[in-house]
């Protein structure tokens, strides 16, 4: 099902003439668009707005009066929030590229038909997909057994090979040329110098899309947090977040060393668009990656 | 590679053998090479997948066994169906498997109807502003982009009793304000609202790029022909849709035994009022794990929902193998 991008076939021209129901269909597409951002404008409004007009009046979508009251209290003790921005950059960045490199290390043998390992070992990343142990297993193995909770590599590892992308990736890598690999094999190439040197290279596009998929689960996973991660130094940005919407006592706390009121609503609001302001940049930045990156898993491969 | 031509015609058969053997020999030296070369490239992916997939699957014995830390998993005494019975002995068994099942039926058919309409209102301004159609494709796209803890604020914004949106909207038109975080009987259309929200532009994506690829000539000839734009919908674009959206749906029920935990945990704010619409079988294994602490009864929800669901996806493959063999995932 895999269907790389391709580009929409060009319309014929009869095809373009502004007919007046198009003008009904853009309207409610307008409305539409309005309606899936307006909780994000609402969230960026409170941010602005001061704690008392948030209690008289709550929650607008302009604010009355606007303030940077909260993002001053906010930043004025930082710490808390530069220690979850560096676990989850750190997360991120590492997850991402061991996942990527990983995965397509997996990927690449399964796409070659000459590999004689290659049904049963596809079945076996295959199997993964169908069945899971669970929550249960997985808790105990990890705090009990490998005792890794409380350490990054919770936070990593269970996320590093997602069998739905190595999918992906064998589909990508089985439409390379064969030719080109056959040849670098006369030449003597051996299967490592192969795989860098020809298929990374030629493959750029699709490991480009899994990367921006995986590294955007890593930046919102707060799941792994949820589940072994008590230190508060090892403590990512989604998780953080939501010790704070659970428990305001983790912002009264530190506040009240410093005698200030404390803007708690809008303060939580504060922080929440600074959780989500990389991810919209970035998003602005790559979106067209995005949506080819859909399509590219939105139909299935052989 | 035909082994037999590569030898002179006129060498007697005992040289001829050996020389065919030791042929075969390079042969399957160069293979077993090859095969090994690319086996320790797939090593770090299938020992991942070995310690954090596969391990975890033998660990479902746990629900047959009275678990102590102490003893561990294997060490542990064996103690047959008796977690099973406890669970089933419960109301909490009934209610987490019809929660699951009636959220996600809901979920399924509103995320399918939602975003086959914006597939469907996309394709028909595809022509006439580029620019638009971009700009409505980001933007319903959006919250796919937000995680279940950020989501929670933007509910929180909208429906916290005293200050939240939709109270303020409704004090102002003259109704009493809900106290919404604690009528259970509004989450099944809450939780479909949001997952609406977060998940019609992904899919509607997904629709549209089907809806691409059909072949605009279908289109013309029906203009030809007189066709209006509604019935080309129904006669064109749905009916070649249809094997993506029929393929789409057995993947989701395949899926249906599985709840998604972030939202029944985050958006709820894992209100205990909420429960009895909200607690499904992944949020109820989770809380009797770490909050009770009751590893038997969790691993037996767990296991329950492991099984159930594995044969699930079995089923909705064949069902897939039957209307469109080449879309089945095995």
């Amino acid at each position: 099902m895999v269907v790389l991008p391709t580009k929409p076939p060009r319309l014929r021209a009869g095809y373009r003439r502004v007919r007046p129901g198009q003008i009904a269909i853009h309207a409610s597409l307008l409305l539409l668009s309005f309606l899936f951002l307006f909780p994000l404008v609402l969230l960026v409004s409170a941010s602005l707005s001061s704690e008392t007009d948030i209690s008289r009046y709550g929650f607008t979508l302009v604010p009355r009066r606007v303030t940077f009251d909260a993002y001053q209290y906010v930043l004025q003790e930082p710490s808390q929030i530069l220690t979850a921005y560096a676990v989850t950059i750190t997360v991120t960045a590492i997850g991402t590229a061991a996942g990527v490199l990983v995965m397509a290390l997996l990927a690449y043998p399964l796409s070659r038909p000459d590999f004689s390992w290659r049904r049963p070992l596809s079945f076996v990343v295959f199997f993964t997909l169908l069945f899971s142990g669970g929550l249960v297993p997985l808790y105990i193995l990890v705090t009990h057994y490998l005792q890794i909770n409380n350490t990054l590599w919770a936070l990593i590892l269970p996320y590093l090979v997602m069998p739905w992308y190595v999918f992906l990736l064998r589909a990508y890598f089985a439409g390379l040329p064969r030719e080109l690999i056959d040849a670098a094999k006369v030449d003597g190439a051996g299967e490592w110098r192969i795989f860098f040197q020809i298929v990374v290279p030629l493959s750029r596009p699709a490991l480009a899309t899994i990367a921006l998929f995986c590294a955007l689960t890593y930046w919102n996973d707060w799941y792994l947090a949820l589940l072994f991660i008590n230190n508060p130094a090892l403590v990512p940005l989604q998780y953080l977040l939501y010790q704070i919407s659970t428990n305001i006592q983790t912002l009264q706390t530190s506040s009240q060393a410093f005698g200030v009121t404390i803007p708690a609503l809008s303060a939580q609001m504060a922080i929440a668009v600074l959780a989500i302001g990389p991810i919209t940049l970035a998003f602005l930045a790559v979106q067209k990656h995005f949506v080819s990156g859909i399509t590219l898993g939105g139909v299935k491969g052989d | 590679m035909n082994i037999p031509s590569l030898l002179g015609a006129k060498r007697s058969p005992v040289v001829s053998a050996i020389v065919l053997q030791r042929e075969r020999w390079r042969l399957a030296n160069a293979n077993t090479k090859r095969d090994v070369a690319l086996l320790m490239m797939m090593l770090p992916g299938l020992l991942v997948l070995f310690v954090f997939a596969y391990l975890p699957m033998f660990g479902i014995i746990i629900a047959f066994k009275d678990y102590r830390a102490y003893q561990g998993v294997l060490g542990s005494q064996w103690v047959g169906l008796k977690n099973f019975q406890y669970l089933f002995g419960t109301d909490d068994a009934r209610r987490i498997v019809v929660n699951t099942l009636a959220m996600n039926a809901l979920f399924i058919v509103s995320v399918l109807v939602v975003a086959l309409a914006i597939a469907l209102l996309l394709k028909e301004v595809q022509g006439s502003s580029r620019w638009l159609s971009k700009f409505y494709q980001s933007t319903l796209f959006f919250p796919y982009l937000f995680s279940y803890v950020i989501i929670n604020y933007f509910v929180f914004a909208l429906l916290n009793t005293s200050n939240g949106f939709v109270n303020h909207t409704l004090e102002a038109v003259g109704v009493h304000p809900v106290n919404w975080y604690q009528s259970a009987q509004s989450w099944p259309v809450i939780l479909t609202l949001v997952t609406v929200w977060k998940n019609a532009g992904f899919w509607s994506i997904v629709y549209l790029a089907g809806i691409i690829a059909i072949n605009p000539e279908y289109y013309e000839a029906a203009t030809i022909d007189g066709a209006s734009r509604w019935r080309q919908m129904w006669r064109i674009t749905l009916p070649l849709l249809k094997p993506l959206i029929v393929i789409n749906l057995l993947l989701s029920i395949g899926r249906i035994f599985y709840a998604d935990f972030g939202l029944f945990y985050q958006v709820t704010r894992n209100a205990p009022e909420l429960y009895p619409t909200t607690d499904v079988i992944d949020t109820y294994v989770y809380r009797t794990l770490t909050t009770i602490g009751d590893v038997g009864m969790a691993s037996a929800a767990g296991t329950f929902q492991a099984v159930v669901g594995f044969f699930l996806v079995l089923l909705s493959n064949w069902l897939v193998r039957r209307t469109e063999p080449q879309s089945a995932i095995f």
